[in-house]
């Protein structure tokens, strides 16, 4: 039934995630063939992100605006950070799997000094300094002199990652401040349009923009896709793929590259403090929804391109609303969805499964205790069992279950037909009840006899063991233990138990020993008419 | 008052940037230390973005900067951060680096948006918020006692001494919790509780130093100044004050580069709390290169050094063993490079050194022993064939495989050794090969 479940999940989150990856795809080809050479000229929401004036018509515009997509400004912005989204998304999982999501965060605040160094350079050199292509090209050289020297780092000191991590984020962070504040100081001009990569414009983004992102993001998955079963291979087993001859390095700055790719491309949108969450929450909220990689992949792309959009796009219809932070809470909000209803590993799931589980140990703790109370007073002439009421106050005493949780039992149990009410609410077994509660009883007493005999453990200590496994015990396992126990003619009996049931009962009965230490000489005699032959030797 | 000629410093405000940078430093460093010991570095990082949500807040209630509600807002946050990342762990099955990202981006991006949405009445500039205003540290001064000190130095010097006495009274609560948690909580300790402690003590830490000297300079003092300490020693206790020192070494060496180094480039001067962190990063870079046991660079020349010696040992041998059973053969450096596997330059290293040192003398291209290298040769070719000899009748290893392990193990062989290997094969005259063992002298 788990496995089941498993499948229909795994299902659901691959339906989810390939018709999301479509969607994603027909809205680019749309955009893209719509797209023609406008200028773009207001701001779609105008998010420096301490913003102090924000130039809003209507709103009932702004939702007409946005979700039509009339504006050539809209189609761009809503375009590229949906692209990013996918690109990050996909890149994202492998690096998750790597275990090296934050290195995502290392490197984007390792792109700051390549930017303001290669403001100053190309501006001492003659050059536009703001030029994009400059800018990204110091941005990669950094960010790759980051990832090198967090590979220095752990490979060469005994420090691990975590450290080489902090120390290159922070240093490097340091650096392109301090640059920063010298590029203020340059005599072309303020550097206002450098701040920009630390929390993203993405309202300014223009086509070219969305052309880089669109072009590097598709690349980027394109890499992954062609790569796929190198890549899967050196986040699970890095020394595996390297006896296979896979060539490890390669891959390890195959996969590396594509996060720069990804960050850079992303300091844009988003800025660099936030590009983390694009490259981070997407992949991690899929491990909710499925455990394979492929899926997780897809359904990873897939959140993350439909938080670009959403993020995006609520940031263009509400006022006030950075786009950049709005994204990153999409991403939030995805993965929160996804830890509560993701089939795999979902909160909800997993406590549907406990619940389950509660239920199906109350209903064999019942119906073993019924048949044990029944047993143990050996009132089994005329098979007349099924009928011996017990009370209520005995079934409570039996274990330590709350009054209000068995009685809700006996209602799921009656319903099933297994007991009967009385009206002074003693209960009895059914004549299918009574088939029920001695298999239980049965399969609980032969991991009894296995534990005692094979695992040698105390025939005083077996019960408590035995309560703990049997409710996990399947049909295969309960004809292999009694093959093992030698038991085979007792497949359709109910072999005797191996140690005194303890009395719980506030009347206490008889026949039962006192000594619980010590094996019984001669248990109650089993109920059903063929019980004699099968009378279980004691070890 | 002018130092160095070149420098503007001046007591009155360099002297409280300097004091506050080493402040911040040093209250940062200390559990960082800890931090780094539990491979949780980037928490810092972490939760001083995360706690920006609860800044805003903070502020909105209050409605004031005033420090009790901020300190207060910060924590809940950050005790929240550190109680998510540890619960997306556990229930997504992610490594922690990924759950810190989740939740701190996902807190940071919140923040962000509450201070737009809220734009006109929260006076907070986020930009502010990262690069920190060190800078302007004498702009609000406050009369303490008589005395006239910095609010920024009154609020970082009571953060030190909080985090001073904790680590202090929890020293070795710290040490058992950060190197295993499971003998701490059979000892008693609530592992659990020293966790968010901590997490509370870095949480007010980075809230501390915020608006006062940025979140760059406390990030990187979490981080770089323990990490290089951990280069440098083994133990906790000279490692936290290890790191003590260097952090204020890099608070004082940064802001004087903040003012210098920007002038070499015709620059007036660049952040003060981004050059602290940058000046951390070179001690650090120092550290890692340089350090007595641990440095990148000091490794690889003791590597270098042990490998010359064995090169010049093996080539003492072969030229004891040529002149033993072939003297006819020609002792060129070709032949003798050949014999080794060595490089040209390694081979030719080694016997000009053995020829300063007078083992090895050169005639007519010929290579011989000198009367001392003899006596070196004889040493080595003793130690091996004992060796040899032990290995075959003590240790039962086979023929075939005893002469690689004599080649290794004649480098780390004394006159002691040689003699007590002569006992246990009873003083043999000859190796199992068959070859005469050299005596002692």
């Amino acid at each position: 039934m788990d496995c089941k479940q498993r499948m229909a999940g795994d299902t659901l989150a691959w339906f989810f995630g390939s018709h999301m990856f479509m969607g994603v795809l027909l809205a680019t080809l749309v955009l893209a063939c719509s797209d023609q050479a406008y200028s773009f000229e207001n701001d779609l929401s105008g998010d420096r992100v301490p913003v102090a004036e924000l130039s809003w018509s209507r709103s009932d515009n702004n939702w007409r605006r946005v979700l039509t997509l009339q504006d050539h400004n809209t189609r761009v912005v809503l375009l590229g950070t949906t692209l990013l989204g996918m690109a990050a998304g996909t890149v994202g999982s492998f690096t998750l799997l790597r275990r090296r999501a934050l290195m995502g965060d290392a490197l984007s605040h390792a792109t700051l000094p390549g930017i303001g160094l290669a403001y100053l350079l190309a501006s001492h050199w003659g050059f536009d300094g703001k030029s994009l292509p400059v800018l990204l090209l110091g941005a990669a050289v950094s960010g790759l002199t980051g990832v090198a020297a967090i590979l220095i780092i752990r490979n060469f000191t005994r420090l691990k990652e975590d450290a080489a991590l902090g120390v290159v984020l922070s240093v490097y962070f340091g650096a392109g401040i301090a640059i920063l504040t010298i590029v203020q100081q340059t005599s072309t001009g303020s550097a206002a349009g450098l701040e920009t990569f630390i929390y993203g414009k993405t309202a300014s983004m223009v086509a070219s923009d969305a052309w880089l992102i669109g072009l590097a993001g598709l690349g980027t998955v394109a890499v992954s896709g062609l790569l796929f079963k190198e890549l899967t291979l050196l986040c699970f087993d890095e020394g595996f793929a390297g006896s296979r001859g896979f060539p490890v390095v390669v891959l390890d700055g195959i996969l590396m590259s594509l996060v720069v790719i990804v960050t850079i491309i992303g300091l844009q949108a988003v800025g660099l403090v936030l590009m983390i969450a694009m490259l981070v929450i997407p992949a991690a909220a899929s491990r909710f929804w499925t455990g394979n990689m492929k899926r997780m992949t897809i359904i990873s792309a897939g959140l993350g391109s439909f938080s670009g959009l959403a993020g995006s796009a609520v940031s263009g219809v509400f006022p006030r609303l950075p786009s950049g932070a709005m994204i990153v809470l999409m991403c939030g909000l995805m993965f929160f969805v996804s830890m509560l209803a993701g089939p795999s590993r979902g909160v909800f799931v997993r406590y549907g499964r406990r619940f389950a589980l509660n239920r199906s140990v109350n209903r064999q703790h019942l119906l073993r205790g019924l048949y044990e109370y029944v047993e143990a007073r050996g009132v089994h002439a005329g098979g007349e069992v099924h009928r011996v009421a017990v009370p209520f106050a005995e079934i409570l005493a039996m274990r330590s279950w709350s009054a209000g949780r068995l009685r809700r039992q006996i209602r799921r149990s009656e319903r099933q037909g297994h007991v009967l009410v009385s009206a002074d609410k003693s209960v009895s077994l059914t004549a299918a009840g009574l088939i029920e509660a001695a298999r239980l009883a049965h399969e609980h007493r032969l991991w009894e006899l296995y534990l005692i005999t094979h695992a040698e453990i105390a025939p005083s200590r077996v019960d408590r063991d035995a309560d703990t496994i049997e409710h996990v015990l399947d049909k295969d396992m309960i004809v292999q233990l009694e093959k093992l126990l030698e038991q085979e003619q007792a497949v359709h009996g109910i072999v005797p138990s191996p140690h005194p049931i303890p009395s719980r009962s506030v009347v206490p009965s008889e026949d039962t020993p006192g000594d619980s230490g010590e094996l019984p000489a001669a248990s109650p005699e089993p109920l059903t008419s063929t019980e004699s032959t099968r009378r279980q030797e004691t070890p | 008052m002018q130092v160095w000629g070149a420098i503007n410093w001046d007591w009155s405000l360099d002297g409280w940037i300097v004091l506050a940078g080493i402040l911040c430093a040093v209250s940062a460093s200390l559990p960082g230390n800890f931090l780094l010991l539990r491979r949780m570095s980037m928490l810092g990082d972490a939760i001083s973005h995360a706690v920006l949500p609860g800044l805003v807040v903070a502020f909105l209630i209050s409605e004031s900067r005033s420090s009790l509600p901020m300190f207060l807002g910060a924590v809940i946050v950050g005790v929240l951060t550190a109680f998510f990342t540890e619960w997306i762990r556990n229930f997504g099955e992610v490594d922690e680096g990924a759950s810190m990202g989740v939740v701190f981006t996902t807190m940071f991006a919140l923040g962000l948006v509450m201070i737009v949405q809220a734009a006109d009445k929260v006076d907070l500039d986020p930009g502010c918020v990262l690069y920190g205003a060190i800078e302007e540290t004498g702009s609000d001064m406050l009369s303490v006692a008589g005395m006239v000190i910095p609010r920024v130095v009154l609020v970082l010097s009571t953060v030190l001494v909080v985090n001073l006495l904790f680590v202090v009274i929890f020293y070795k609560e710290l040490q058992i919790c950060s190197f295993d948690p499971a003998l701490a909580t059979t000892s008693g300790i609530h592992a659990g509780l020293m966790h968010y402690l901590l997490m509370i003590l870095v949480a007010v830490t980075a809230v501390a130093s915020f608006e006062s000297v940025g979140n760059i300079l406390v990030v990187a003092m979490f981080v770089v100044p323990p990490a290089a300490a951990r280069l440098l020693t083994d133990r906790l206790s000279l490692m936290i004050v290890l790191s003590a020192v260097l952090a204020s070494l890099s608070a004082v060496l940064g802001h004087l580069s903040a003012i210098v180094v920007p002038g070499w480039f015709g620059f007036r001067s660049a952040s003060t709390s981004g050059m602290m962190a940058l000046t951390a990063g070179l001690l650090f870079s120092l550290c890692a290169l340089f350090a007595p046991q641990q440095g990148i660079i000091v490794r690889w020349v003791r590597s270098r050094m042990l490998s010359y010696r064995i090169l010049s040992e093996d080539l003492i041998a072969l030229l004891y063993r040529m002149e033993e059973k072939q003297p006819q053969t020609p002792r060129t450096a070709a032949v003798l490079r050949d014999a080794l596997l060595a490089t040209r330059f390694s081979t030719s290293l080694v016997l000009s050194m053995h020829r300063l040192q007078g083992h090895v003398d050169r005639q007519a291209q010929q290579h011989t022993l000198t009367d001392s290298g003899h006596r070196l040769g004889a040493a080595l070719v003793r130690s091996h064939r004992l060796w040899e000899n032990y290995l075959v009748t003590e240790a039962g290893v086979s023929m075939d495989r005893i002469h690689e392990q004599a080649e290794k193990l004649e480098h780390f062989t004394g006159r002691e050794l040689r003699d007590r290997l002569d006992q246990q094969t009873q003083a043999t005259e000859l190796d199992p090969h068959g070859s005469r063992i050299p005596s002692e002298d």
